[in-house]
């Protein structure tokens, strides 16, 4: 089976993020490769060592993306597609999901999978609207996931617990963090991952006009929050716990 | 003037019913048409909620399949109604569910949606709340109508309005799609994390998932306290998700939040950050959480929150 794994790079979130010109700060610091991605790519190699077939990871970003893509061949998909365009900085949920999906129609699959949503920009709405557009189901939030004959089983998270849910392929899945244990990439796979073959693709290889490529959010302006008011700190000399309980007294919950 | 649509789940202890309370009480402060929709079992007997609430006309679909479907036969059945009705705007709850209908319906419409917004500005704009809530975004929509936007739990207080809604019925579309075939909940103990007035939350700090006990009996001490996590330590498996509190957890607002051993990541945060009082305690004195802190100590967690217990003991006589 083919199977396509979304894929983001993204500024590494142990350092705090920066704005630039209203967006978030891509170039100068550290990239990484979406943590949350890779229990995709995880999911996908498990599911072809089992099934047979291919994985192909695609990512919409800058030129530099290609690292989380390298990443992601390192740790042994197969090939890589990155839709790199000057035109798409700035892009919204909707025109991503337009990009990646006329890509992933280009490409050919059984199922695309990706994380339930960036760490960066937490929109979560990519793969929904992706399955839309591709004209098929969507299995979301899978905190396990499993393929029988032809039909995917997913426990997918709920407030209360989670839901059984069954759905024909091809599909579009999403996996939330801690569906597997994403491996680590070997020295072998990472000599292996720079001849593997990325397909570097532009808005015109798509298909999609400049309207559909073109973003409906556009940034008013950026300003600080609020700040609270400043609080107390104190170090713990003994007396810390006694600080707290006086505190819960104070705030009469005790 | 604008027709503002309010998406909503039936089910009233879910965030999906819970946040369109709240949505539809800011929308019908923005000077418009408010009306409500709401699929799934109860859709009719919520409407009277929703027009208590501020919706004049609630579109209610009441079939177990808007339900048992991921997004597709809602998505089907809202476009159905959008083409009919041509809202200018629709506000959803950020919960599962509406995420995967407003997503679906957006490639329909060819309409922006925006995620995560924490206010709404009119028609065609909201705001969202980045880096952990310490920068405030003021976003305009482009494009066609209607615009749809995602917006997080408790960013505005549910108030009656005292108004009754028209109902109108809605039939079930067909749709293909992924179907839940059978639903699990996982019972938890205590008052719920949402409707607690005292939190006492764990993180990687406190090294082991059997020290999560220090922090169950310090809340066994205080009434309507409920005890939450971070998402680390649920990834980790070291508590249920139930527990999990931020982005892809609960939005929690008590009287009093106490944070122990969490170092305070964006994720968390947002979930967090809008609690009447936080309490920090922590190893590291350069940990962000302390910025959000009105009590911060600094300090090893697991010899500080046994003796807490003590000194809470000790002040209830």
């Amino acid at each position: 089976m083919n199977v396509l794994v979304l894929v983001k790079q993204i500024p590494d979130p142990n350092n705090p993020y920066q704005l630039a010109n209203n967006r978030l700060k891509r170039d100068g610091g550290q990239n990484v490769l979406d943590p949350g991605d890779e229990f995709g790519v995880e999911a996908a190699l498990q599911l072809t060592e089992a099934n047979g077939g291919e994985v192909t990871v695609i990512s919409m970003g800058p030129e530099s993306a290609m690292e989380a893509i390298r990443r992601a061949l390192s740790m042994g998909a197969h090939k890589g597609v990155l839709i790199s365009d000057d035109s798409l900085q700035g892009a919204d949920a909707l025109v991503t999901a337009r990009v990646l999906a006329a890509a992933i129609k280009k490409t050919g699959f059984d199922l695309v999978i990706a994380g339930v949503e960036s760490t960066d920009g937490s929109t979560g709405t990519v793969p929904g609207t992706i399955a839309e557009l591709l004209g098929v189901p969507l299995a979301s939030f899978a905190k396990h996931l499993e393929i029988k004959d032809t039909t995917l089983h997913i426990q997918r998270q709920t407030e209360k617990g989670f839901d059984d849910v069954e759905s024909p392929l091809p599909a579009v899945l999403t996996v939330t963090a801690g569906v597997n244990e994403p491996r680590y990439p070997t020295f072998k796979g990472i000599m292996q991952a720079k001849s593997k073959p990325v397909e570097q693709l532009k808005v015109g290889d798509l298909g999609l006009s400049a309207e559909e490529a073109t973003s409906t959010q556009t940034v008013n302006e950026v300003t600080p929050a609020p700040a609270r008011g400043a609080g107390e700190k104190f170090e713990d000399d003994g007396t810390g716990a006694a600080k707290v309980a006086d505190f819960l007294k104070e705030a009469k919950v005790i | 003037m604008a027709k503002i649509w309010v998406y909503g789940d039936p089910a009233q202890d879910s965030t999906g019913f819970k946040t369109a309370l709240e949505i539809l009480t800011k929308a019908r402060s923005l000077g418009g048409d408010v009306e409500a929709v709401v699929f799934g079992p109860g859709a009719t007997e919520a409407a009277k909620a929703f027009g208590e609430h501020g919706a004049t006309k609630v579109f209610a679909g009441d079939d177990a399949a808007f339900a048992d479907t991921i997004g597709t036969v809602a998505a089907t059945a809202l476009h159905q109604l959008v083409q009919e009705h041509q809202p200018n705007i629709i506000l959803f709850p950020m919960s599962y569910d509406a995420r995967d209908v407003a997503s679906r319906l957006s490639a329909k419409t060819g309409s922006t949606l925006m995620s995560n917004a924490t206010d709404v500005t009119g028609a065609d704009g909201a705001k969202t709340a980045i880096f952990g809530g310490a920068q405030i975004v003021d976003v305009k929509f482009e494009g066609p109508d209607p615009k749809l936007v995602l917006i997080r739990p408790k960013s505005f207080d549910a108030e009656p309005s005292g108004g009754s809604a028209e109902v109108v019925n809605v039939s079930v579309p067909a749709a293909e799609g992924a179907k839940v075939v059978e639903r699990h909940e996982q019972a938890a103990s205590g008052p719920k994390l949402e409707d607690a007035s005292v939190i006492v939350s764990g993180g990687r700090g406190l090294q082991d998932p059997s020290n999560f006990k220090l922090l169950e009996d310090l809340a066994a001490l205080i009434p309507g306290a409920a005890v939450g996590a971070t998402r680390a330590v649920v990834d980790a498996g070291w508590v249920p998700y139930a527990m999990q509190i931020g982005q892809t957890g609960k939005t929690v607002k008590p009287k009093v939040y106490i944070a122990v051993g969490i170092s305070g990541a964006t994720q968390h945060i947002v979930g967090m950050k809008s609690s009447d009082r936080i309490i920090a305690i922590n190893k590291d004195a350069e940990a962000p959480i302390f910025q959000l802190a009105d009590l911060g100590i600094v300090g090893d967690a697991l010899k500080v929150v046994p003796k807490l217990t003590e000194e809470v003991k000790a002040r209830k006589g």
